[in-house]
């Protein structure tokens, strides 16, 4: 069986790839494009870890084929900084003391900068919530969530 | 141990800020490399063939349809490993039997947990690898398996190993039975002691085993050429633990094994043993390809050591007054598949917070049916936790006095004996009981389906063997190189106690994790040891290389090294007799090192003692739905004292991180197995670990009494905190319903359970 | 798993045509985020993928008949995102909002939640207590089937080889209607329920109730339409001893299993008590909505 020849964009750049049919995203980034930020903690969508966004949504990288990649556009936590310049989520999340391990962190920051975009200004809850599909085993969520609401503080302008 | 600098006069510079710690940059951008992260040309996948059985005798195995598969390049299995001597080797408390651990890595005889690995095969591949295992034939006889630590002790229990004879019972046991080892410890006399009790509290409990639920699964990238150097890129808490146990059950000579420190994600202990580095190794020699391996998550939970689940029993004594006059405690420990429980850990932390005269404690170590326990943050102390301070809230309820109240009463201080022996050696835990009396929140009235508890909690922290390098570069900045893997900050910690050491600024310090050929040995990362004796290490290091700086000042001014004193980062002369000098900086001095002697730098090991365990005191509000037995957090206080916060941000993460693992430890986190002894809910979905919506903040009071031998006053943080939740949890249940349950998990159907029967769960 | 094909037809017929022309095990790829767990499981090994995401009458939103048709393979984050389906479907939106987390919401569709039959899904209560439609295609043509047809037990569903679920259809609601469902969980996120009951109803201008539907989940092989509950309201102000009669019917509707998320009596208990605060909150829906 032939492999797939997929293009898509991935942080905004113009991508090609080969995947068999079984190959995740998840693996697709890694294994086949070494981009090892996105990380496998579960690989069945139960941790977050491999959080990137398809099209702007949050998705599991796990839970998607790399084949249903043909045509999409992918943003991964390699794309957050733009070039020297890290994101502000990576800023607080660095102010705020907001990894330890740091596994989980790549799956946080893409999962909180899509809250944030449609929600600038959430409430504790909303940012627990939201991100209750992202594990973290280190740091209680305690500094996730300040720093999240600070950046969204500082991305307001308030 | 001390340092020549005495810095507890002296107003400290950075020491206490918090800084971004340096390998910050890396995590948030997706750069740090963990274990799964590396590749090398020519890499081969590993994957492990795993027990379907929980106890089953291996008659055979046919590898040789997994060998003709194209794509595949080895198999290996138990015949790949030379056979060990049959020898516990080390400190009673932490002993190694390789015996042991070259069949947990790969079964000869038998498979005595589900998940156990049998054979291992390297392809080109993923999932060729994975068809390969499909074709690997092995034939099992299946055995009766037991895995509960009560029905594990029966007389007619099925036997894991048919020549297991406790060790600690005199005369020893004239048959075989699946009790490893009897511990007891006791001073005082308990019988007179609970004679002059007025009110006895007794109480039976019982905990399920729980997983340390790093998120990183166990992975390695291994490579072994034809000249028999190897090396191991590894996710693992100590690399030089790493290297001891895999030329070992390799056959290997240590030096011929480089092991690099990936970044880690995630440990708690569980990453303390090897898996599958050797196994990788063991499949890169017999290739002469590197092979990656990477565990899933169901290998994880099937396969690695989680803590023990336990059965207990407590008595405790007191007086009307409040007086503890006698405790004793009974501490059944799950080993899993091979000895190895913490319960001694259990059996001397427990009731270790308090001042009793007569105390009794009595362990049982007792392999089972499932993967061997490994290390969870305070080994042992949180299950006997659970049961002492669930009694502790008994007792005080008898007697109607406030539970901290109660302990602060009980305190033990300096001085006060323990029940193995030695004696508390610091102060800091009334101080921890007396923030939370202050603390506005406990005088907070509560209200309907609310309730509050209180718990203590007791963990010894580690000193151990450490090593540092200090380097100064051209220009005057500083590397410092130690062998301890940073799992929640140490780097920076590490850096900071450099800086201040040196009189520098914290931007000038690089603090890195040097593998085992570029540094000193070191310990394991764990036991909450890092910042206190690598840190030592490095303070050590530094204060060489003050010695050294100040002798080139004296070179360069011409005087007696002796009349040069090191102070804010400069040599100075010291005083006016040795003469009118301008401040020679750390830098200027680099600049001049090729004139003065050479390049400038300094190691540092020792075998650190010293070292203050940690107190936690805790409250926490919860409420609960009396309809579904659902329990809130609603509100959660932890203090400590942790000696000095060198960073406060990273000790109050460890706080925050201990507390919320008790919580799920508390109410959700449980091995599920079926009638066939098979892990049911082997992933995060039925493993039920914390999410962000279950919590509330956390607040932290870091009481500070510094530790006299360590130069920063450092104790270790990263333990006590997870010792008291399950019990704090316990307590407030039964202050908000009246209800005590005494079985972990205290899950919706057990707390709804327990509100209808009227009685202890 | 290398012989694995996978397609992505166009239309309807053209999904029809691979599926029921399939000589081993063919599957449907919406979401993804349940097929794909079972297929890393070992469990399920299809040798054709059907990607059905590129159907336009599989992912649009429309009003029809003063109801909504919504596609099998609309994401869920983009229905609980669709303001106008949300206000008419509180219920229905809030059982789709429970699906996983945001990330699986981001790719899972209802069409999924429903066809892969799982006793506990949390759309499929909603959808039988909102007396959801389903259209299916197949190899003989077009059919409808209420949703409480189409999962006969766990894994299985009513369809034939070769049918696929295209749309469903919530029909027009009466004046003073609402819905709710609630789901039990040890956490507060991320667990499959332990049990989830889905109440809509409809009061007159009395406050009478004049219709109910009330569907319970996880707490059977499928999830149930339960009637005798529904009838514990129908004529009632839905006042304290109406939901106590309500909860009663709803417990004792229950045939559970004991599992890994829950036991035979915590789930009959707490069907009775999920179903008495789903009617509370459908209660109070329905009486400020015109």
């Amino acid at each position: 069986m032939a492999k797939h020849h997929v293009t898509t964009t991935l942080n905004g750049n113009a991508v090609e790839f080969l995947c068999e049919t079984h190959q995740t995203l998840l693996e697709v980034l890694r294994d086949e494009l070494h981009l090892t930020g996105t990380k496998e903690g579960c690989g069945t969508g139960d941790c977050g870890a491999c959080s990137v966004t398809l099209d702007g949504r949050l998705i599991c990288s796990c839970l998607m084929l790399g084949v249903e990649a043909q045509g999409k556009s992918i943003q991964t936590i390699e794309g957050m900084a733009v070039g020297e310049t890290l994101h502000v989520l990576q800023r607080k999340f660095l102010e705020h003391a907001a990894l330890q391990c740091g596994i989980c962190t790549p799956g946080f920051l893409i999962a909180a900068r899509s809250l944030l975009e449609r929600n600038p200004d959430p409430t504790e809850e909303e940012v627990r919530y939201w991100l209750a599909g992202n594990l973290c085993r280190c740091t209680g969520y305690h500094k996730i969530v300040e720093a999240v609401l600070d950046s969204a503080r500082e991305m307001r302008g308030a | 141990m001390s340092t020549a600098i005495d810095f507890s006069e002296k107003k400290l510079k950075v020491i206490g800020t918090s800084p971004v710690r340096p390998d910050g940059v890396p995590k948030v951008t997706g750069l740090a490399q963990y274990g799964a992260d590396f590749s090398l040309p020519g890499m081969l996948w590993g994957k492990i063939l795993r027990s379907p059985h929980a106890h089953a005798r291996i008659r055979s195995i046919d590898t040789s349809k997994a060998q003709a598969l194209t794509g595949v390049k080895a198999v290996i299995t138990s015949a790949d490993f030379p056979e060990q001597k049959f020898e516990y080797v080390g400190p009673e408390r932490i002993a190694v039997n390789y015996w042991h651990m070259t069949r947990n890595i790969m079964a000869r005889e038998k498979v005595l947990y589900e998940g156990h690995a049998v054979a291992a095969v390297a392809a080109t591949s993923k999932a060729i690898a994975e068809e390969a295992l499909r074709l690997i034939e092995v034939d099992y006889e299946v055995l009766p398996h037991v895995i509960d630590v009560d029905q594990a002790m029966q007389p007619d229990a099925p036997l894991l190993f048919e020549d297991m004879i406790t060790r600690g019972i005199e005369p020893a046991p004239g048959k075989p039975s699946n009790i490893s080892k009897r511990v007891e410890y006791k001073m005082g006399d308990i019988d007179a002691g609970f004679a002059a009790a007025d009110e006895i509290v007794e109480a039976s409990f019982k905990t399920s085993p729980v997983h340390q639920g790093y998120i990183e699964p166990q992975s390695c990238l291994a490579r072994f050429d034809a000249d028999g150097q190897a090396e191991l890129w590894a996710s693992n808490q100590g690399h030089f633990i790493v290297r001891t146990f895999t030329v070992k059950l390799l056959g290997m000579k240590t030096g011929d094994l480089r092991v690099h420190p990936a970044e880690l994600g995630g440990a708690f202990g569980g990453k303390t043993v090897v898996y599958i580095e050797p196994v990788a190794l063991a499949l890169s020699r017999k290739t002469g390809h590197p092979v990656k391996i990477m565990m899933s998550r169901e290998e994880v939970f099937k396969s690695t050591g989680p803590t023990s689940g336990a059965s207990m029993t407590i008595r405790i004594g007191v007086t009307k007054d409040g007086k503890i006059v006698a405790a004793d405690g009974l501490f059944k420990y799950q080993a899993g598949a091979f000895p190895g429980s913490p319960v001694m850990n259990g059996c001397m932390c427990g009731f270790a917070p308090y001042d009793i005269a007569n105390v009794r404690t009595i362990g049982f170590d007792v392999v089972c049916n499932r993967p061997k326990a490994t290390a969870y943050r305070a080994p042992g102390s949180p299950i006997s936790a659970f049961a002492v301070e669930s009694t502790m809230d008994m007792a005080a309820l008898k007697i109607g006095m406030d539970p901290l109240q109660f302990r602060l009463k009980n305190i033990a201080k300096t001085g006060t004996p323990l029940v193995y022996g030695a004696k508390h050696a610091h102060e800091g835990f009334a101080e921890t009981i007396e923030a939370l009396m202050r603390h506005p929140g406990y005088q907070a009235p509560l209200g309907k389906n609310q309730g509050r508890g209180v718990a203590s909690g007791y963990w010894f922290n580690g000193g151990g063997e450490s090593s540092a390098t200090v380097h100064v570069n051209e220009d005057g900045t500083v590397v410092v190189a130690t062998g301890s893997p940073d799992i929640g900050g140490s780097r920076a910690s590490m850096a900071l106690m450099a800086a201040e050491a040196l009189g520098i600024d914290y931007d000038r310090v690089r603090p890195i994790v040097a593998d085992t050929n570029s540094v000193g040995y070191t310990q394991g990362t764990g036991g909450s040891r890092v910042t206190y004796a690598t840190g030592i290490a490095v303070v050590n290091a530094c204060n060489k290389v003050i010695d050294e700086l100040r002798a080139r000042a004296a070179l360069i001014w011409k005087i007696n090294a002796d009349d040069v004193i090191w102070e804010d980062g400069c040599a100075r002369p010291a005083g006016k007799k040795a003469g009118e000098f301008e401040p020679l900086p750390l830098k200027a001095i680099a600049a001049k090192r090729s004139a003065t002697g050479g390049p400038i730098s300094a190691s540092a090991s020792l075998n650190a003692g010293g070292q203050a365990p940690g107190f936690a005191t805790q409250f926490c509000d919860v409420e609960v739905d009396p309809e579904t037995g659902h329990v809130k957090i609603l509100r959660y206080v932890a203090a400590q004292d942790v000696g000095r916060a060198i960073h406060k941000a990273y000790v109050e993460g460890q706080i925050h991180g201990g507390v919320v693992q008790g919580i799920g430890w508390a109410l959700n986190e449980e091995y599920i197995y079926d009638e066939e002894g098979r892990l049911s809910n082997a992933g995060f979905l039925d493993y039920r670990i914390p999410v962000a919506s279950d919590l509330p903040m956390i607040e932290t009071i870091l009481v500070e009494v510094p530790n006299p031998n360590h130069p920063f006053g450092v104790k270790g943080v990263a333990e006590a905190n997870i010792v008291p939740p399950m019990a704090a949890i316990a307590n407030a249940i039964n202050n908000a319903t009246g209800r005590r349950l005494t079985q972990l998990p205290m899950s919706p159907p057990k707390v709804l359970a327990a509100l209808d029967a009227g009685s202890g769960g | 798993m290398s012989e694995m094909r996978y397609e992505a037809p166009k239309t309807p017929e053209a999904a029809v045509a691979l599926l029921s022309g399939a000589h081993g095990l063919a599957r449907v790829l919406a979401g993804g985020t349940d097929l794909l767990i079972q297929m890393r499981g070992g469990r399920v090994e299809p040798e054709l993928l059907v990607d059905i995401k590129g159907i336009p009458e599989m992912t649009s939103i429309v009003a029809e008949n003063g109801g909504f048709r919504f596609g099998a393979a609309v994401g869920c984050m983009v229905l609980v995102e669709h303001e106008a389906f949300a206000k008419a479907w509180p219920g229905v939106t809030d059982a789709v909002k429970l699906i996983g987390s945001i990330q699986v919401k981001g790719r899972a569709t209802v069409g999924g939640n429903v066809c892969n039959a799982s006793p506990a899904a949390d759309s499929v209560p909603a959808l039988i207590a909102a007396g959801a439609v389903a259209s299916i295609v197949g190899p003989n043509g077009r059919r409808e089937a209420r949703v409480e047809d189409i999962a006969t037990g766990p894994g299985k569903t009513s369809l034939a080889k070769g049918e696929i679920v295209t749309s469903f259809l919530l029909p027009r609601r009466p004046p003073h209607s609402g819905d709710a469902y609630l789901r039990f969980i040890p956490r507060t996120e991320m667990d499959i329920a332990v049990v989830g009951a889905g109440i809509n109803l409809t009061l007159d201008d009395k406050g009478v109730c004049s219709q109910a539907r009330v569907s319970l989940g996880a707490v059977a092989e499928r999830a149930l339409l339960v009637p005798e509950a529904a009838a514990a309201l129908i004529g009632s102000k839905v006042d304290a001893a109406a939901l106590k009669r309500l909860a009663a019917a709803a417990s004792a509707a229950c045939r559970p299993i004991d599992d890994k998320r829950g036991t035979k009596e915590y789930r009959i208990k707490v069907a009775g008590v999920l179903a008495r605060r789903a009617a509370e909150i459908a209660l109070d829906r329905a009486r400020r909505t015109n």
